[in-house]
């Protein structure tokens, strides 16, 4: 298939969990939203990775393009240490606020 | 290598010995004992350019005196925070040894963001920096303004993150030979290709979310104001010093070739981040939440490195980052030791403490930009490379405005201290010992000698 395509999908999804993340209250909600992006990224680099393989300059090179393929695992290996973290906050904050809504998070304004 | 390494190394060692060491005030000293022993041996890299580890690392990390400095400015500072600070830092909760833990993972993260070589590295250099401070953000668990601070934190640091990667994944798309390597992206002298552009941009809004660049800059005042106090000092200074760093030496190294193309967007952005920070700075009762504005006005003079990109810029940065990380840190040691977070709560400090009000007006004077004193110096050097750089000349002057204006709530402080009379107990329950007076005292004089003497910072990048 051809990149645009790919890159159409990625930017779709990308616009999808920016909206999300800007629009929803919910906080896990927003999180998801977050992970969306992390991997419409995904797709885009291995898109990427192909495109590139598929030159003749980069067929001589020893990495053969496929280093974003590689960036992809890091991508993952970071959005689960990621998780781990956060969703230990959200947890924090269940506990003392019994709700996960964002909306009561307006203490620190005044 | 050495500061990546063995301050991995030491978080590890920091961690586990949470675990064995039930003494509440053994991992203070574990901690500054590790903190030296980096130090030194980062010292030992810069003097004589040689790593206790070999390791191949394929070109990713780059290594030279530049940042080598930058890196030994970091460790200086943060051993100076926690000469300072570490007492306070028992205090935040019953799991002390992890918070160092976590604080040496931040120092691996900033020395890998400083001297990173390919888009990779400043990914995970950057989300090594970030993770760790989420949770110490968060780490008061009972209270809910730091749960707030952490959660809003997290979310924008994720948030800012995808950005970044969306970023890199268009610049990879977009150079010919397909690799992630920051020199090697082949950008011509001509107009950027689309895709190059996009990442550009994307890159540069996340960097100014890392580094609270105005306008992306909302959650940095609630997040300073509702992480515990001795956090707050260390990631409004240390943290947000590396973050410029890896965001100067990126679009330097990157991008460079192509600066007039992107160089007025930094223009706006500059603008944008002295007017916000300072103005608002100005209108602020609470002295926690003024620094914070005050951080992302200082932001607004670092930025002009960016703007300049010259030699200048370089050794300007380097001051900068000592400069105000020392006066902050300093500031903020005296401020946590306080019960009244209020401007009124310096009310009459010079009468019950002359030492630590005088050293706490040398650190303002500082940061507002003195001659004879640190500040002043990395001032002059931002506004010297922003002449030098030949374009856009009225940024100097808006930017001389705006530290003026900065004098203001400088000033009151000062003032507080000097001029009105004490109206409530100033130190309850933590009075300043005799320690920390004189680690105060030496902070304050090294501001003084890198006034009078900037060249024993900038000659380390010539040697």
């Amino acid at each position: 298939m051809d990149i645009q395509v790919y890159i159409a999908l990625s930017l779709t999804l990308f616009t999808i969990g920016i909206v999300g993340v800007l629009v929803r209250r919910n906080a896990i909600i927003i999180f998801m939203c977050v992970e969306l992006m992390l991997n419409a990224v995904n797709l885009l680099l291995v898109a990427f990775s192909k495109m590139h393989a598929a030159s003749p300059a980069v067929k001589a090179l020893p990495t053969y393009a496929s280093d974003a393929q590689i960036f992809v695992f890091f991508i993952m290996v970071v959005a689960a240490a990621e998780v781990s973290v956060g969703l230990a906050i959200i947890v924090m904050m269940y506990r003392n606020i019994h709700s996960v809504d964002v909306n009561f998070l307006n203490r620190l304004k005044n | 290598m050495n500061a990546i390494i063995l301050s991995a190394i030491w978080g590890v060692v920091m961690m586990l010995g949470g675990v064995f060491i039930k003494n509440k005030l053994v991992p203070k000293y574990l901690a500054v004992t590790g903190l030296v022993v980096i130090f030194v041996a980062h010292l030992n890299e810069l003097i004589s350019k040689k790593s206790l580890f070999s390791i191949n690392v394929h070109n990713m990390i780059r290594i030279d005196n530049f940042n080598l400095t930058f890196i030994a400015i970091v460790l200086a500072c943060t051993l100076i925070y926690f000469l300072l600070s570490a007492s306070d830092i028992e205090k935040v909760g019953p799991h002390v040894s992890e918070y160092f833990a976590l604080i040496f993972f931040v120092l691996c993260g900033i020395s890998l963001a400083a001297t990173f070589n390919t888009l990779l590295l400043l990914f995970i250099g950057i989300e090594i920096i970030s993770i760790p401070l989420y949770i110490l953000t968060g780490s008061d668990k009972r209270n809910l303004k730091s749960n707030e601070a952490a959660l809003k934190y997290f979310l924008m640091g994720a948030f800012s993150t995808g950005i970044m990667l969306m970023g890199i994944a268009f610049i990879y798309g977009g150079t010919p030979n397909a690799s992630f390597f920051i020199d090697n992206l082949q950008l011509g002298l001509g107009k950027m290709p689309v895709m190059i552009a996009i990442g550009l941009v994307f890159l540069l809004i996340s960097l100014s979310f890392k580094v609270s660049a105005a306008p992306f800059h909302f959650w940095t005042p609630d997040v300073y104001d509702g992480a515990p106090t001795v956090f707050t000092s260390f990631m409004s200074t240390i943290v947000k010093v590396g973050g410029f760093f890896a965001f100067i030496r990126l679009f330097q190294n990157a991008f460079g070739l192509i600066h007039d193309q992107w160089q007025l967007l930094i223009v706006f952005i500059t603008i944008a981040t002295l007017l916000i920070g300072n103005i608002t700075a100005v209108f602020q009762q609470s002295v926690k939440r003024m620094l914070a504005y005050s951080s992302i006005a200082q932001a607004g003079f670092m930025l002009l490195a960016l703007f300049a990109l010259n030699d200048k810029a370089k050794e300007g940065i380097l001051l900068y980052a000592a400069a105000y990380s020392l006066a902050t840190i300093g500031f903020f040691a005296i401020l946590i030791k306080m019960e009244d977070y209020t401007i009124d709560g310096f009310n009459g400090l010079a009468k019950e403490q002359p030492m630590v009000a005088f050293a706490a007006t040398v650190f303002l004077l500082s940061l507002t930009g003195v001659p004879l004193t640190a500040g002043f110096q990395s001032k002059f050097f931002m506004l010297m490379a922003a002449v030098e750089n030949g374009k856009q000349f009225w940024i100097v002057i808006v930017a001389v405005l705006f530290a003026a204006i900065s004098a203001y709530y400088y000033f009151r402080i000062i003032q507080a201290m000097y001029f009105k009379e004490a109206t409530n107990v100033i130190f309850q329950s933590n009075k300043p010992s005799g320690f920390f007076k004189l680690i105060l005292l030496m902070t304050m004089f090294l501001i003084i000698i890198i006034g009078i003497y900037p060249e024993i910072i900038i000659g380390w990048m010539y040697r």
